[in-house]
This record gives C-alpha cells, structure tokens and sequence, in this order.
C-alpha cells in the first residue's frame, strides 16, 4: 500500500492575487494536480469596449500593481502597432530603460521578499527584521532606489503617468539623468551583496525539461522591448502570430485556460530567457551566472529565482548605459507630448489591429487591440505570463510529488508553495482572462 | 506600549496600494515599530483572525467578498478603505457602464455562467467605514497621516477642495489652456496633483468633491470649446460606482 498524501493550500501566500493548490495522493497515486486560479474576475477587455485608444494604457496599467509598467509597455506597443503610430528612437530608448526598471523592482521583491522566507526557514520577511536586519535594510533599500529611479523618469512606479501613445508627457531633465545616475550606481553596489546572499542559498532538486518560450532577434541586444517569438524548440514568428504559440485550450481536470506551443506545455520567464539569450546577456550578469552556477539550459523551476537575479545585474548595467547615454548625447525636449485623449489631434489615427508582445517580470505578455478610424477600441485581448505557465507548474507538480513522496506531509506542501512562487505567479494579472472555477460555500 | 494589531485585506484589485507600502523603503521598518502586522497575503505567509485595524484595499464585486467584508468588519474595531477601488469603486466601476450579461458573455464566451459577479461597489457602500484613503495609486505621504490618525484615534477628512488648488501652488500650467480636457476641477484634493505634475491629465481618481463649481466648469468648457462629453466619459472611468446605492441586506 502507498501512502496518502492531501494538501490544500487556500489562498497561497506572498505571490500577487488569490490562487489554491489542490494536490491528492491515493495509496502512492497522483489522483489529482492543480493549481487553482480564485481571484475575483475583472473584466478588462470588456471594460476597455468603446473606450478611447489613448486611454488603453491608463486603464490596463490597473491589471496588476507590480507589472503596471509592463503592462504599460505592452499596451502602448499595441496600441502604437494599431493606429499607425512609429515611436521615436529616444522615446524607444526611454520605454527600455523603463522595461528594466520594471523588471529589477519586482525581481527584487521577489527574491528577497517573497523567496528569501523560504530560504531561509521563516513565514515572512518581519521575523528577519531581528535577524537578518541588514538583509532587510538593503532589501528595502534596493526596492526604494529602484521606485525613486521610476519617480523620476515616469512619475511613480505603481500606475506610471508620462509614458503613454505617442512618447512622453515629461522628459528628463539634466539633473534628473544625474539623479538617477546616482541611485542606480547605489544599487550596482547594493547587487554585490545579493549576489553573495544568493550564492549562499539552496535550492531544492529537480529538474524537468521543456520548452522555453520567449523573445528572440538577430543582434546582439538581449531582447526585452521588441523581437520575434521564439522557444527552444526553434519555434520562431512574427509577434503578430501570438495565438499560434499560445494555444489555449480547456483542460477538464483543471479551472484555468492552459497553454501549449510544441510540446504538452512550455515556460516563460527570466529562466525561459536565459536560456533563450543568454550569450546576449551583459559580461557582468553572464559572470554572476557562471559564479551561481547558472547555464543554458537549466530545467529546474526553482532556479527561475537565481535567473530574476542574473537578469538584475543585466538590467542594472544597461540601465546606465542608457542614461550616460543621454548624457552624451542630451534629450530632445521637443518631444515631450500633450496628448490627453488626443482631443486636439495631435496624433493621427487609422483604424487597424495591433500587438504588443513584451518581456516582463514574470515573462512574455501579449495585449492586442482593433481600433475604429475614430480611435474607439472595438476589440481587444490580453494574454498574461502567468496564464501560460500554469499548464508548465502543474507538469512540474506532477513530476515532483512522486519524487519526494518520502518526506513529511508539510515538507511537500512547502515545496509545492516553493514551487509555485518560484514562478513569481502574478494572479491578479490572470484572473481577467483565465477560467475560473467556483466551489460553492 | 502594547502594538496595534493589524491586518491587510484584498478584495477586487490590482494590489498595487498594498505594493506601495513595501515602497516606503526603510521608512517601513520605523511604521512596523509601531503596529505589529498580523496578516498581508501579499507578503506574510502568517494568517491572523485578532487585529484591530484592517486595512482594505479593493472593492466589492462577487457575493463571496460580500460576506468575506461583512466578517472583517465585525472583528476589525477600525477599517481603513485603502485605495480607489475600495474607496469610491474605482476602474472596477467601468463595469457599470455595461450590462453586466454582455460584458461576462465578452470575455468568458461560454463559460461566462461560472462568474458570480455584482455591480462594483466602494467598500462603505457595503459595510460602514471609518477611514479613507483615496487615490490610484495611494499616495503614501496621506497613508502615513491616515495611520497616524486611526492609530491615535482621531478622524481624518479627505480634503474636499479641488486638486486645481495644490497644481496652482505647483504652479503647472493648466491642461485646459494646453488644449486637453482635465478633472483636476472637479476631484478632491490630496495627492499634490501628482499626475499633472508629470505632464498628464487628472482622471479623477480620488473621487469628486460634494460641492463642484458647476458653473465655472461649464464656462471652463464652453472657453476651450470642449463638449461635456469628454468629461462624463471619463468620470466614468474611476466613479462609476458612486451611481449605486447602499447594498441591500436581500442583495
């Protein structure tokens, strides 16, 4: 006789919305596998029905707080892509360098805020205010210099104000490029220690391949802001042909819509990244990689975390590369933009679809809009990273549970949750897309 | 000195109110000398049913949050509504502007059965509440003097002048006379009329103050020659809601 194995997670902790893991042992059998998606629906691409074009951006920046500039960033690509609108090469720049931002602010909140717990054997971060204040202090530290670099260039991070269709409505000044010089060399120095904490962090076993989806070009840049899509099957299109690596499809066991490209499911995020791009990684961050032992291509999902860090110490150093770019060569304060809801014209409109495809936190994110001659959005579509990884966690799930079936009852449950953050899921992000299933009372 | 407990709550939101408390930086660490956090999903894997304050950020839109609101406020002794969403309805509320048939049936098709959902609501349109925090995303300067209130038990007012007042004293020029239509006329302020601020326009996220200047809005408007369609299109983006009345105990 196996054993039997329940654990029911309700409300999984310090990951972004409202998700359950079911997972049932019958005598040594995975009866059932799930990661339950229970976020309340929200209804965006119907919300965003008969609204302006140029009011796509504000709107679906509120889809989830820790990736509004990526959501920002994707709707204005597809928003731009729709009406025939071809942004500057400084305002490209600028949106890269705010794609960094976004990636480091919530990298860092989730290796040491949501991971670093597990790690190191506590609940939450508060029991390591007594001991690990230092952590907690540069932890802090990195996340405020990180926002007081986004203040600078959009306003705030949660919900940017000046990056919208067309460019920007506030440019940066001369002083405000020295700003953010200086925080972002403090937090290139703050990097040093993370790197040495990770290094000294263990994570579990496992390994499980599959396929990696995410941007890919023919240069040498790693790509964030724009490129084809790709996977590690060789699986490459244009951004336009989304639908045809998505897939996705209704799994009777499961609530949540699932998606899958070559393979039974496929991954996304830093981890897909790198192993995706990894010779186009700044030296620096290839470097910290080789030190933590990271290498294309790594098939454990735990090791997404050490990919977040890699990527940091890349997002760090082209962040400064960008700025003392502009220092050289200055800002062109003429186009700073008044646009509002485009009452005056200043942009020209032409009916059309549009996609944007964008690299952030969690991976790929997809926004597609089909606007009228008038700018009114008559349809629109949002694919989320975290939707298509839930088919790749519950394979994951499914692989691991009969491999640790020797260990206590809470050890599993911890490893499932460990699992699953090390995805970084954002719920709140999926819950306007994904198939919910309710279980009354 | 015994710490007030309290706990955070989520409803229908993007969590990005409760994100800007983990922006606070190390000023964070000087605030959780003063209250003990017993509960915040987001971040703490610790789960609480004793605290004092709760802290809510999202409104109410499926007849599980109902009850789940109804329960916190029977425990909390003080409840704090955190954020737009659960302050005035917030961008949940542009679900009102549709039949709520149609846009379920847009966006799940045929599954569309499976979404118990409401008309959004303000968390004080369901339960009472004792403390509010406006605003898209909150602006921590005014969290901080909302804690410091609730902590010492005196009362907090939103102010009810209009965010024109702190982009005056910025001195911004107006977005009226760049030829864009604004609501900083008609929302409360308290912000320091931050998006303004960075070259864009008010949505009116921090809801309308009791008394606007009708009138000199009109004039305002008939000077730019912009036609009122414009500002009712976008009041409905963030308050919607506050068309809905209190929610009735049959539902």
């Amino acid at each position: 006789m196996g054993r039997n194995v329940k654990v029911n997670v309700e409300y999984l902790t310090r990951v972004e919305g409202h998700g359950n893991i079911v997972v049932n042992v019958k005598n040594g059998k995975l009866e059932e596998c799930r990661l339950d998606i229970v976020e309340s629906p929200r209804f965006f691409e119907g919300m965003l029905l008969g609204r302006s074009i140029f009011e796509a951006q504000h709107i679906t920046s509120r889809i989830c707080g820790i990736c509004a500039c990526g959501h920002t960033l994707a709707s204005i690509q597809a928003a731009e892509d729709a009406i025939g609108f071809i942004p500057s090469a400084q305002t490209t720049q600028l949106r890269k360098l705010l794609l960094h931002l976004e990636n480091l602010d919530s990298h860092l909140l989730h290796i040491y805020l949501l991971v670093a717990p597990d790690l190191l054997g506590v609940k939450s971060f508060v029991p390591l205010i007594k001991t690990h204040n230092d952590v907690v202090r540069r932890a802090l530290r990195m996340k405020k210099s990180c926002n007081d670099v986004c203040d600078i260039l959009v306003g705030r991070h949660v919900h940017p104000i000046s990056a919208i269709v067309g460019g920007f409505t506030k440019l940066p000044k001369k002083k405000d490029l020295d700003a953010m010089l200086v925080l972002l060399k403090l937090l290139r120095a703050d990097m040093k220690p993370t790197i040495e904490l990770a290094k000294t962090l263990v994570f579990p076993q496992f390994e499980r391949d599959t396929e990696y989806v995410g941007l890919v070009n023919d240069t040498n840049e790693y790509p964030m802001l724009s490129g084809d899509l790709g996977s590690t099957d060789g699986l490459r299109m244009d951004k336009r042909d989304y639908r045809k690596i998505t897939n996705e499809f209704i799994v009777p066991h499961s609530s949540a819509k699932h998606a899958k490209a070559s393979r039974e499911s496929y991954m996304v995020g830093a981890l897909a990244r790198i192993n995706l791009n990894f010779d186009k990684l700044h030296p620096k961050a290839k470097a910290v990689a080789k030190a933590i032992g990271l290498k294309p291509i790594t098939t454990n999902s735990f090791l997404n975390t050490a990919a977040q860090l890699v990527e940091c110490v890349h997002s760090v150093e082209d962040s400064i590369r960008i700025i003392e770019e502009f220092k050289d060569k200055g800002v062109d304060y003429s186009q700073e933009i008044v646009v509002g809801l485009n009452e005056n014209g200043a942009i020209k409109v032409n009916a059309g679809i549009g996609v944007g495809a964008v690299e952030v936190p969690r991976g790929i994110l997809f926004h597609e809009y089909e606007v009228d001659k008038k700018g009114k959005i008559v349809n629109a579509n949002c694919i989320i990273p975290t939707g298509q990884n839930c088919n790749n966690i519950e394979k994951d799930m499914q692989k691991l549970i009969p491999e640790v079936l020797d260990k206590k009852q809470e050890e599993i449950t911890l490893l499932m949750e460990m699992l699953v953050r090390a995805y970084d899921p954002c719920i709140s992000c999926s819950a306007h897309f994904l198939n919910v299933k309710y279980v009354n009372g | 000195m015994k710490k007030t407990k309290v706990a955070f709550f989520d409803f229908t939101c993007c969590e990005g109110c409760q994100l800007q408390i983990a922006n606070m930086g190390e000023m964070l660490l000087d605030v959780l000398d003063l209250i003990e956090v017993v509960e915040f999903r987001e971040v703490m894997s610790e789960k609480s049913n004793d605290y004092d304050v709760a802290i809510v950020e999202g409104s109410i839109t499926t007849p599980h949050g109902v009850e789940r609101i109804k329960k916190i406020r029977k425990t909390a002794k003080v409840l704090i509504a955190y954020g737009s969403c659960a302050a005035i309805g917030g961008i949940n509320g542009m679900k009102n502007n549709f039949k709520l048939k149609d846009i379920r049936e847009y966006v799940y098709q045929k599954d569309a059965k499976h979404f118990d959902t409401i008309p959004t609501r303000a968390v004080h349109q369901v339960v009472p509440v004792d403390y509010t925090v406006p605003g898209c995303p909150v602006y921590i300067p005014e969290f901080v003097q909302v804690l410091k209130a609730a902590l010492s038990g005196l009362p907090y007012n939103v102010p009810d002048y209009s965010v024109c007042v702190e982009c005056k004293l910025n001195e911004n020029e107006c977005m009226f006379d760049k030829g864009v239509t604004c609501l900083g006329p008609i929302t409360r302020a308290g912000c320091n009329s931050w998006c303004i601020n960075n070259g864009n326009i008010c949505y009116g996220c921090r809801g309308m103050v009791s008394n606007p200047a009708v009138n000199g809005q009109k004039d305002i408007l008939k000077k730019h020659k912009i036609s009122l369609e414009w500002i009712e299109n976008k009041m409905n983006m963030y308050n919607k809601a506050r068309e809905l009345g209190e929610l009735k105990e049959d539902g």
